[in-house]
């Protein structure tokens, strides 16, 4: 898998935008989505109503939590689905693994699923034997690109037409330079379909798990989920434990919201409810811990557990469209995966908070109002503190902490600096200062505010 | 102690003290031109809807618009004459080559267009997945404003799956081109029986 060599987001970023033609391409696409779900939502009068009710559903389900699982374990087993939970990423993958060797089942067709992704199912699988394809068709072609997804809904929006219908050639023997869209989607569906046709296990994510009738539901728009599962013998759903809804009058609430948050449709093609095994078939479901928890026990952070993984905050995300989710060198990338990945790893992840403006946006699409950019506001304090914080920033926040501590250090500070701008400027201009960066530097003020106004306060006096 | 009690026991302590469920029952659709509506984002989604006086017009449309020397199915008995009834004991496999697939569904939700159905109406769970083109018939009467009347019909559902299905399958994966016909079936067609 293509691993971004540990570089932090600003080297990653850095790279992404060397090609300037592709990240306009790159920040139009993923702003165009944005205008469609401001499209959808203004169509829906309610909008505000449904998102803070969906906020407080949310909330409640992560205050009930304990309650809403053991009630949603009771509903599973009566539906005649088996139920299994997993600490932590290895345990997940062991017990698909399991599921699928009791049955001596070597292939598998997959939908879907972020948390997969996060726990590395399909290399641990491959190295045991097993195969999965990923049938969502941007998955697909990441797969066969051996590149993680780059965004959660959209999972190839980075490449060019032309890059996938490269890659079809190599991989699926289309003609050289095919690249309309259609085309490839027509060679895409022949070559899965014989795939959905001959695989005995199926695994898809759950969007929503309702506690009260246990059963889940499963949003795609190509109907990969429903291809895969009801041909196969075994079924396999993994969730994280945050993927709760009390009630199946939820729902409502909750698909009102997420495919218009999302791409700006009124709903997903399919939205398919899976509640007992069909005739002959065996249903599994995995819960998975995996530090949701951990999250689930700080205060500061816990509400990142009500995302419903729609991606609206990354297609807002200004610093988000003009990098691209692979900088985020994390599953879940943009504005929610900057708060939640600190707490899976902050030392690997530290940088992430950082990469953003703060400007709010974020918060202002997600459906189940998350305070986005307040909690990377607060994990940046946080990473500062554990010593997390580069070098770079510690120092020069020690030097700003220097300058503001007397009126004597600031007007120091501040006549060194104008004295610099004036006779040395390229002391400043030039690329060890990282504020210079395709920016051009002021031009000096000829006194400060300080040395003004002592002056004319005494012209003042003499009238 | 196994991850289960592990996992629980976490939660338990973690969890914030509980705040209470929102009013949900303010939220309400407009019942006024449902079926109108319903055709129109139908339509909108790439769909094609039909507006009819009986099932004798639904087959002359069927004729008129799908490829019927190919293999159709249906679960109305009253199409049974000149299409191959689903059966529910087959192998799902074996319905892999259906061309065209007519099936009721319980309702339609004018605000996105969906249809909803249930394994009973399926008659096999694969069928409005795995046909190249979707037939579906409803009643005009059935046509709910939105989701939140939709569910309260469905009620606790006493189904083994269900589900909404919203137009003919589709991905926008390649350069956010959108292709109608990912997986699923190429194109979807509603009869409304007034």
């Amino acid at each position: 898998m293509k691993q971004s060599q540990n570089k932090d987001h600003a080297a990653l970023a850095e790279d992404f935008i060397k090609d300037n033609e592709h990240v306009n391409w790159h920040d139009g696409a993923l702003w165009y989505i944005r205008e469609k779900r401001d499209l959808a939502s203004k169509q829906i009068p309610e909008w505000e109503a449904l998102r803070e009710a969906a906020s407080k559903i949310k909330s409640n389900v992560i205050s009930n939590l304990h309650e809403y699982l053991l009630q949603f374990e009771a509903n599973l087993q009566k539906n005649g689905v088996k139920v299994y939970w997993a600490a932590d990423a290895e345990e997940h993958n062991a017990i698909v693994y399991s599921i699928l060797k009791a049955k001596e089942i070597t292939e598998m067709v997959k939908s879907k699923s972020m948390l997969t992704e996060e726990c590395g199912l399909n290399e641990y699988l491959f190295e045991r034997g097993i195969e999965v394809i990923n049938s969502d068709l941007g998955e697909y072609i990441q797969q066969i690109d051996n590149e993680p997804p780059s965004h959660i809904v959209l999972p190839c929006i980075h490449k060019r037409k032309e890059e996938i219908g490269e890659l079809f050639h190599k991989h699926l023997g289309t003609e050289k330079g095919l690249s309309d869209p259609t085309l490839l989607t027509r060679v895409a569906r022949k070559h899965l379909r014989n795939i959905f046709l001959t695989r005995r296990a199926a695994l898809t994510g759950v969007n929503f798990a309702v506690a009260e009738t246990g059963e889940y539901v499963v949003c795609t728009n190509e109907g990969n989920a429903d291809m895969g599962a009801h041909l196969s013998e075994v079924q396999i759903a993994s969730m994280g434990i945050e993927k709760l809804i009390p009630q199946k009058m939820h729902l409502a609430i909750f698909l009102r919201l997420l495919a218009r948050s999302a791409t700006g449709q009124p709903i997903t093609i399919y939205s398919s409810h899976y509640k007992r095994p069909r005739e002959g078939q065996e249903m599994h479901l995995i819960l998975v811990d995996a530090g949701r928890t951990r999250q689930l026990g700080r205060a500061d952070f816990r509400d990142s557990l009500k995302c419903i993984k729609c991606g609206a905050c990354m297609n807002t995300c200004p610093v988000y469209r003009k990098s691209g989710g692979l900088s985020y060198h994390n599953t879940i990338s943009g504005p929610i995966g900057a708060i939640l990945a600190p707490n899976l790893n902050m030392k690997q992840h530290a940088d992430l908070p950082f990469a953003s403006t703060l400007c709010g946006s974020c918060s202002n699409v997600c459906p189940v109002k998350i305070n986005i950019h307040d909690q990377l506001y607060k994990w940046r304090q946080v990473i500062v503190k554990e010593g997390y914080a580069g070098n770079a920033k510690s120092l020069s926040m020690k030097a700003m902490a220097w300058t503001l501590s007397s009126p004597g250090n600031f007007a120091t500070a501040g006549k060194a600096g104008r004295w610099f701008l004036h006779k040395l400027p390229f002391i400043v201009n030039n690329k060890f200062n990282p504020w210079y960066k395709q920016r051009e530097m002021p031009e000096g003020p000829k006194e400060s505010f300080a040395e003004w106004y002592t002056k004319n306060k005494e012209n003042d006096k003499k009238e | 102690m196994g991850s289960r009690e592990k996992i629980l026991e976490a939660v338990f302590k973690n969890q914030p003290q509980v705040t209470p469920l929102p009013d949900i029952a303010i939220f309400k659709g407009d019942n006024n031109d449902t079926v109108q509506k319903y055709i129109d984002v139908f339509k909108s989604i790439g769909g094609s809807a039909f507006l009819v006086d009986d099932l004798t017009v639904v087959n002359a449309l069927i004729n008129d618009y799908f490829e019927v020397v190919k293999r159709t199915v249906t679960s109305l008995p009253e199409l049974g004459d000149r299409f191959e009834l689903l059966s529910t004991t087959v192998d799902p496999h074996m319905y892999e080559d259906i061309e065209l697939a007519v099936i009721k569904a319980q309702f339609g939700v004018a605000e996105n267009g969906a249809v909803w159905l249930t394994d009973e109406l399926m008659v096999q769970r694969i069928i409005p997945y795995i046909c190249q083109h979707l037939a579906v018939v409803i009643s005009a009467d059935s046509i709910v404003p939105t989701l939140h009347e939709a569910y309260e019909k469905i009620g606790e559902g006493n189904y083994g799956f269900g589900g909404f299905i919203g137009g003919p399958s589709k991905t926008a994966d390649i350069e956010q081109a959108l292709v109608l016909g990912a997986h699923g079936p190429l194109s979807m067609t509603v009869f409304i029986l007034k």
